[in-house]
């Protein structure tokens, strides 16, 4: 059952000191989908995330969740960041928080920070403080604290970009697992084998216009747009 | 002024008699003479209830001026940073106004008593701690503020969450308040009077024994008020490098 997908965009338009930096994007996402945007850096990926999930408000079209709850589509959905955004407490108190704000009652609290933990390969971490963590084990503390919150939908904004490969490795199999126990992803990447790996469909970004829309094999057997050709033929757009 | 033995002073007492007062002040000090104690005691007690009293107020304030957009915030933040450097005299004369029996607080009874020393410091000291506090707050906010809001932290709860992952930066912006209200004169002598057993206070107490002459409790007193400044600066650095070496292992 969905809660607050499928999410429909028609026409976001994001506007900034007279720049117009996404032009009028056209889409939907659909429940359980794995959706990756793709696109050289200033395409525009990161603000579409951000505006999808409501950090950022558009300046023209919307992105309108059509599920029965989507008046409080807040609730069911969670966002990891780049750089993950921890709070300075333990492991176990960053998960516990999210819940908290989430409302969700105090007892049955440390049940879901441990399966959590476990899903990521962080079990053992509980006290460890967050800020003392390597880079991947944060990313996958952030990835953890997401997934507990249970959402629908879930935003990554290149979970991956600056990781070491092994790291990298280890939150690409935490990505999938959360996406096989059936939460719809929708993320932002720059690692084209990553894209193939995890992608059910690719949305390619160009200065900020969707310029491509492909199932995910597709896309990589036979881009229709130049701008998707040059970019996986490894040229600067 | 004249010295001790009543011949006209030209300027100050001689050298030896400060070498006097210097050894006598150590006697005080050392034999935990009674009146210093009291005074010590009380001097603490007033400046440590200002700032408690001033941290209640200033540090939600500070968070809330760095977490809210609003109209005339900007204002808001210029007036508090100008605050920061009030004379204390101004302060003292208007919290005077207000207890002075036909003052709108004269009701109270509260001039020339301890609780009128603690309004007026906490006044005093309120618009550092909030300058402080929603510098360190809005840095704090920076960082937090993407993932606060993607998990739906409403404004409130987002305030609580920054004050508490901020209280080692908040801790130096309590320890300057402290040392703004335990160094000055200029407030708590003229809404506390520096009456002598009841809200004579070190600075106060300094000030008078200085132009009667008494050196030796004068320069006690400026020892250990030295002294617990002094104390107050390394533990504002010891919790400044701890905050620092948490930042950094946050940025490795």
């Amino acid at each position: 059952m969905s809660a607050i997908l499928p999410l429909q965009v028609r026409g976001l338009t994001f506007r900034a000191n007279g720049r117009t930096l996404l032009d009028g994007l056209d889409f939907d996402v659909e429940p359980r989908r794995c959706t990756v945007l793709m696109g050289p850096n200033g395409a525009g990926k990161s603000l579409t995330l951000r505006l999808l999930h409501g950090l950022d408000r558009p300046s023209a079209g919307a992105a309108l969740w059509l599920g029965p709850k989507a008046a409080d589509a807040r609730r069911h959905q969670a966002m990891v960041f780049q750089r993950p955004i921890l709070l300075r407490r333990s492991a176990a108190a960053n998960i516990d928080y999210a819940l908290g704000v989430r409302g969700i009652a105090r007892a049955g609290r440390p049940a879901r920070v441990a399966e959590a933990l476990e899903q990521v390969g962080l079990e053992g971490f509980e006290n460890r403080h967050a800020r003392a963590l390597s880079g991947g084990e944060r990313q996958l503390l952030a990835l953890a604290r997401a997934s507990a919150l249970n959402p629908e939908v879930l935003f990554l904004d290149e979970p991956t970009a600056s990781l070491a490969p092994a790291a990298a490795k280890r939150v690409e199999q935490a990505i999938a697992a959360i996406h096989a126990a059936g939460t719809t992803i929708v993320m932002a990447t720059h690692d084209l084998g990553q894209a193939r790996r995890l992608a059910d469909e690719i949305l390619f970004l160009h200065e900020g216009r969707l310029v491509e829309r492909a199932e995910t094999a597709r896309f990589f057997a036979s881009p229709q747009s130049r701008e998707a050709r040059a970019y996986l033929g490894g040229e600067l757009l | 002024m004249a010295s001790r033995d009543g011949k006209p002073g030209n300027g100050g007492p001689p050298l030896n008699e400060i070498a006097e007062g210097f050894a006598a002040a150590l006697r005080l000090i050392a034999g935990l003479d009674a009146e210093l104690v009291a005074i010590v005691g009380l001097s603490l007690k007033v400046s440590l209830s200002a700032v408690f009293f001033a941290a209640l107020v200033a540090l939600p304030a500070g968070a809330a001026l760095a977490v809210f957009r609003f109209p005339g915030r900007r204002a808001v933040v210029v007036l508090i940073n100008a605050l920061m450097g009030l004379p204390p005299v101004v302060v003292g004369l208007v919290v005077y106004l207000l207890l002075s029996r036909s003052g709108p607080l004269g009701l109270l009874g509260w001039l020339f008593t301890p609780p009128a020393m603690i309004a007026a410091q906490t006044v005093l000291v309120a618009p550092l701690i909030a300058a402080i506090a929603r510098q360190s707050i809005a840095e704090l906010w920076s960082e937090y503020a993407d993932e606060l809001r993607s998990l739906g932290a409403g404004p409130f709860r987002s305030i609580f969450t920054l004050l508490w992952d901020g209280r080692f930066q908040l801790t130096t912006a309590l320890l300057a308040g402290f040392g703004r209200a335990s160094a000055e004169v200029g407030a708590v002598i003229l809404v506390g009077g520096n009456i002598a057993h009841v809200t004579r206070v070190m600075t106060t107490a300094i000030a008078l024994e200085t132009s009667k002459g008494d050196l030796a409790l004068a320069l006690g007193l400026g020892i250990i008020l030295l002294a617990i400044s002094l104390a107050v600066n390394a533990a504002a650095y010891v919790i400044n490098e701890v905050a620092r070496v948490r930042a950094a292992e946050n940025a490795a």
